[in-house]
């Protein structure tokens, strides 16, 4: 059985219908991306999974349970991290409060200790800023933190939206070593990005929405050869 | 005017801006969250007084306590009524209303305080027995201290506005505490900031919104009772006045800010104390000081905002990278 299970998902905001019904699956230790361009629905498909929205119709299975009315506190507490569009993280907070938001369901204040010592070793320079704002870190760095507190919670299933958005080359690089790194960890994780190549040359599994359906499917190396997903997501003639 | 008379002004103004302080921080708390105007907020302050009042005169033997023994006791009645009536205010009267646009829940704001205010004007008993005639603004009498006030210098303290200033204290003090160091208090910072985002984190923000409200008005009968002891008197109307001058002080401060709140207060009850104060023998006739109170009150927000329109300690930070 799936980790995760999301079947004919239709969401909508208003009277427009932002997901037209897209079914995929993410198998346990598996990295699967959705890629595609802007509007394509994979923002608002993530948002539904966790639960900040309520689809319009279909069915979200996490662990064998049904969570698409589950509120989404609740959904974090089952295993289901999400990094968000945007990377959101609390700007008049510190990078340690922060992180320690990220750890807010748990109780075990040593495994919390360990993990924010790991994040660090992760990531060094939020280490050295710990009890800087989080709103003074450069977009990067924000990045780093995003993804160090949703690893707080350590997640069965690690939902990443966007985390390449507006980087540098070097960071974006970094950011994607970081992903590898966790994948080959066995961290199971749900990529959206609109960096395909970068997606689908680390994805066992790949989507591509368009206007809030799934045009195509594969295997990540199948997609990142593929003509016609060349051609429109890889800008190449 | 002399020295000791401007201290005399000041002091009675600390006192008064203290109890705006303790409103405005209910107002600032809730803002914060979910930006909304509470305009109901000013009756959970009423309620406050009319629920120690309440404890006071209906079980007999809290009477014949010295009132500084009764107080506790009253006070656990003050905040009962407007916690109760502001968890009731925002389950049944905002939570519907939660993503709506943002006028409708203003609107209901001005509802509930309307049926707050009617609900205690018509239904209250009068301490001899028998209800308020309609029509008819009859403040309710609220036991006082009866000793002496204190001196310092040549300034007269009143016992009751010594008390204010230290459980006004003493309510920030907590709040500071609880705001900074409890699990609840950094899932309320988080659920301001970025409210979906703290959802991710696990936080129950509707949890958050009603732990909020339960503060605000806690010290809001804080506040309430103060007034009582003050004024000796509470009215069913007290909350219109009192609540618009703490909303004013919560944007004097920078609304969104608990610090900002009390600060505020404190520089409109100074501000209020010292105008009437000095401008109240200007002109025989023409009351500059007293019934140009108000006037004086808001022609400082005015002015604090067209220098600062982010209040005196709000901050204008970018929240979004």
């Amino acid at each position: 059985m799936a980790l995760l299970e999301v079947r004919d998902l239709h969401v909508a905001y208003g009277k427009i219908e932002a997901v037209k019904g897209i079914s995929f699956e993410v198998e346990q230790g598996q990295v699967v991306t959705l890629i595609g361009t802007n509007g394509a629905g994979k923002t608002t498909t993530l948002r539904t999974i966790s639960g900040l929205l309520r689809p319009a119709a279909g069915r979200i299975m996490f662990d064998g349970k049904t969570i698409q009315n589950t509120p989404a506190h609740q959904i974090v507490s089952m295993g289901l991290a999400h990094s968000p569009e945007g990377r959101h993280i609390f700007p008049r907070m510190t990078i340690e409060e922060n992180l320690l938001l990220g750890a807010y369901l748990r109780k075990d204040a040593a495994g919390i200790a360990e993990d924010v010592s790991n994040a660090y070793s992760m990531f060094p320079i939020l280490g050295e800023r710990r009890s800087q704002a989080a709103g003074t870190l450069s977009g990067g760095e924000q990045q780093m933190l995003a993804m160090a507190r949703a690893l707080m919670c350590r997640p069965r299933l690690l939902m990443l939206d966007e985390p390449s958005m507006g980087l540098s080359p070097i960071m974006m690089k970094q950011i994607m070593d970081t992903i590898t790194q966790l994948k080959s960890s066995g961290t199971t994780i749900l990529l959206v990005e609109q960096n395909a190549q970068a997606a689908l040359s680390l994805a066992d599994q790949g989507h591509v929405l368009e206007v809030g359906r799934i045009a195509l499917s594969g295997r990540g190396a199948d997609l990142l050869h593929d003509e016609q997903v060349r051609k429109t997501y890889l800008g190449e003639e | 005017m002399t020295t000791t008379v401007f201290l005399q002004l000041v002091t009675n103004g600390i006192a008064q801006g203290a109890m705006y302080g303790l409103i405005a921080v209910g107002y600032t708390m809730v803002y914060g969250i979910i930006q909304l105007i509470n305009f109901a907020h000013g009756e959970f302050f009423m309620f406050g007084g009319f629920g120690a009042l309440a404890v006071y005169l209906w079980i007999p033997p809290v009477q014949h306590l010295p009132l500084l023994a009764a107080l506790p006791i009253m006070l656990v009645g003050g905040m009962i009524a407007s916690v109760v009536i502001a968890v009731l205010a925002e389950r049944f009267a905002y939570r519907p209303l939660r993503n709506a646009p943002r006028l409708a829940p203003l609107i209901t704001a001005i509802g509930v305080s309307i049926l707050l205010q009617q609900l205690v004007f018509l239904w209250y008993p009068q301490p001899g027995g028998g209800k308020v005639q309609v029509g008819v603004n009859a403040p309710v009498q609220f036991p006082t201290f009866a000793g002496k006030p204190f001196h310092l210098g040549g300034v007269l303290i009143q016992r009751a506005n010594l008390l204010t200033v230290i459980v006004a204290f003493l309510c920030m003090a907590y709040l500071a505490y609880f705001v900074a160091k409890t699990r609840t208090g950094r899932a309320m910072q988080a659920t301001a900031q970025d409210p979906d985002t703290a959802r991710l984190m696990g936080i129950n923000t509707d949890k958050v919104i009603v732990v909020a409200f339960v503060l605000g008005a806690a010290f809001a009968a804080v506040a309430s009772i103060t007034y009582g002891l003050r004024f000796g008197q509470v009215s069913y109307d007290m909350g219109f006045s009192a609540g618009l001058k703490a909303f004013t002080a919560a944007v004097l401060g920078g609304i969104g800010n608990i610090y900002g709140a009390m600060v505020g207060g404190l520089v409109l009850g100074i501000a209020e104390q010292v105008t009437t104060g000095v401008l109240a023998n200007y002109h025989a006739t023409q009351q500059w000081g007293t019934a140009w109170q108000d006037v004086w009150a808001f022609l400082l927000l005015i002015i604090v905002l067209l220098v600062r329109p982010q209040g005196l300690l709000g901050e204008r930070v970018a929240d979004r990278a």
